[in-house]
């Protein structure tokens, strides 16, 4: 497979808007594909994708695949799977990059498979390794505590999903020319073993976690969802989101979707406020990202007075309301 | 009533202190904290709890099956206490180094001669490796349907109703069976073991499967069918400089903590 050449990226839609992670993946994309002196391209999997294929060129693709069919309006494993295999049969190329999200972590493993090649997931950092020209893998395991580099030497493409946040989008540049290809889906409807009968939101009110640039995250020494309460009142006046670790989620104190960690929501906010959790791997595998990470806890041993730059070392049922005291008359006066 | 098949792993519990980790960068490998007991991966168990909700509800049978070495026998019997029907290891030597493929198809191997199945449960992701991957390589090896990282599955007129979680919320997904289904932690707390069933699982006779015995092509498992390597692992540098905030009283460490964030600009 010596002829395997070129970056790809597999770009994802929200509400008819190119994702975050496709303009993070363009940019993680367009530095490897320099590097080895070849093409970009993003391809681009929907129904009625209309004018994003030129967004997608403005943000760096040289190159932009468009599969347009109504049988793709919802992912489904075994449709997206089958246009991957098509578009990657087609153009050849030598890596292939998707987000790890609900979509690249579903599909990037049985693409590989289904190519006869492997995927690294979640990664943080890509690079190429000089002398082989092979694409340097590296992605956080056993829960954040260690990274390992892998490097698959023998098969092509390249597969790998890299975590949200992981890399900083370029800027717009409507300047920039490439050229659009549109890719027939050629999908055959039986083939597709899966039905969406129903989509849930189950978005918290206020601001999204991923967009805030002030966080609020209370963990399991929270004991309670009356406890989460308290956190809710010091949010509002920073104009802050609230997350959770996982107990408080798998407790039901909160809902799911306040989760941040591996399994749950990446983020990176300017502040982090972290109460009553002892800051596990897996945790800080989302929030590592945070500018400036403040501890409250009353255990000084607990690992998240590693990762902070502030912290106070009590009882945050003493501590946070006094906390949010003085930072409401600080903000009034 | 549905035949369930749930994949399991054990490992190192995952829930050990952080500061206890530790890597041996020369040898590329995770060393066992000292007193760190083994487990089933948290999210493999929780697979078990998946398949058992549908006993409970329609009945049917649960074959457990996992694929390692040095098996701890009350640790990887686990699935069988809480419930399950059968339990099956797999281990041999022509196993070992194997990638998420090679071990996704000595799974998918093993599947087969178990027989009849209507859903394969699996953990979204091992708690050791964190790839996420062996699921899916599964259902590809078998050529059946798959939907990932799911919180709650319900077997309704012969088909799988599943809750498969996205970056919003989550959507309900209606697949046909054979199908392979994986399990995340929002499906809830898996049940404890009943006195019984610990007793019961004790008493079980547990087969061991080679690569000979599920009639496994040697050139697709352990270290030949990887198709990824590992080149070095290790942990990332902390520099660990945190400013602890002091104060006669809680209370006027708190207020004082206001005050650096105000003097640090971020308030």
């Amino acid at each position: 497979m010596a002829d395997n050449k070129g970056v790809m990226i597999c770009g994802e839609i929200t509400e008819g808007k190119l994702a975050p992670i496709t303009t993070e993946l363009l940019s993680g994309g367009r530095k490897l594909a320099d590097t080895l002196g070849g093409e970009l391209s993003a391809v681009l999997i929907g129904s009625g994708i209309g004018d994003l294929a030129t967004e997608a060129i403005a943000f760096g693709a040289d190159k932009v695949y468009v599969v347009d069919d109504p049988l793709l309006a919802d992912y489904r494993t075994d449709s997206y799977v089958a246009v991957m295999e098509k578009v990657v049969k087609e153009v050849s190329p030598n890596i292939v990059l998707m987000g790890q999200t609900a979509i690249g972590r579903d599909l990037a493993p049985r693409l590989a498979f289904r190519l006869d090649t492997a995927a690294s997931m979640d990664c943080l950092d890509l690079s190429i390794d000089p002398d082989s020209k092979l694409l340097l893998q590296t992605r956080s395991v056993y829960g954040g505590n260690a990274m390992g580099t892998y490097v698959c030497e023998g098969t092509k493409p390249q597969i790998a999903t890299v975590r949200a946040k992981a890399m900083d989008p370029m800027a717009k540049d409507d300047s920039r020319k490439g050229e659009v290809v549109t890719i027939d889906a050629g999908l055959d409807p039986s083939m597709i073993r899966t039905t969406v009968i129903d989509k849930v939101k189950e978005e918290v009110e206020g601001i999204k976690l991923e967009d805030a640039e002030v966080i609020v995250c209370g963990g399991r020494g929270m004991g309670s969802t009356e406890a989460f309460q308290e956190l809710e009142a010091l949010a509002k006046l920073l104009g802050a989101a609230v997350g959770a670790t996982r107990p408080p989620c798998d407790n039901g104190w909160v809902p799911a979707a306040m989760q941040v960690g591996l399994t749950g929501k990446i983020v990176s906010p300017t502040l982090y406020i972290a109460v009553a959790l002892s800051g596990a791997s897996q945790h800080m595998a989302g929030c590592s990202g945070s500018k400036n990470i403040i501890a409250i806890n009353k255990d000084a041993d607990a690992n998240i007075f590693n990762e902070a730059r502030f912290g106070v070392v009590g009882d945050y049922k003493k501590v946070l309301p006094a906390f949010t005291k003085k930072v409401k008359e600080l903000l009034a006066g | 009533m549905p035949n369930m098949i749930v994949c399991v792993k054990q490992i190192a519990d995952p829930e050990a202190p952080a500061g206890s980790f530790r890597v041996d960068e020369s040898a590329n490998q995770v060393v066992p904290a000292p007193g760190v007991s083994q487990v089933v991966s948290p999210f493999d168990e929780q697979a078990v709890e998946a398949a058992l909700r549908i006993k409970d509800a329609h009945g049917g049978t649960i074959t457990a099956i996992s694929l390692g070495k040095n098996f701890v026998m009350d640790v990887i019997k686990k699935p069988l206490s809480m419930g399950g029907d059968e339990l099956v290891l797999l281990q041999d030597p022509a196993f070992e180094g194997a990638d998420s493929r090679s071990t996704a198809y000595a799974l998918a191997m093993a599947i087969k001669k178990v027989g009849e199945y209507d859903v394969i449960f699996c953990g979204r992701q091992a708690a050791d490796w964190d790839a996420g991957q062996v699921g899916s390589g599964i259902a590809e090896f078998l050529g059946i349907p798959s939907v990932t990282v799911a919180k709650k599955v319900e077997f309704v007129d012969g088909k799988v109703k599943v809750e498969r979680i996205t970056s919003d919320g989550y959507e309900v997904i209606e697949v046909s069976t054979p199908a392979l289904i994986t399990i995340s932690n929002e499906l809830g707390e898996p049940r404890y073991p009943k006195l019984k069933g610990i007793m019961a699982a004790a008493k079980k006779e547990v087969p061991t499967w080679t690569a000979q015995d599920i009639g496994a092509d040697a050139s697709q498992l352990g270290t030949a069918g990887a198709r990824i390597k590992l080149l070095k692992v290790f942990q990332p540098v902390k520099e660990g400089k945190c400013e602890i905030i002091e104060g006669e009283s809680p209370e006027e460490a708190a207020a004082n903590l206001a005050l650096k964030l105000r003097e640090a600009k971020l308030l």
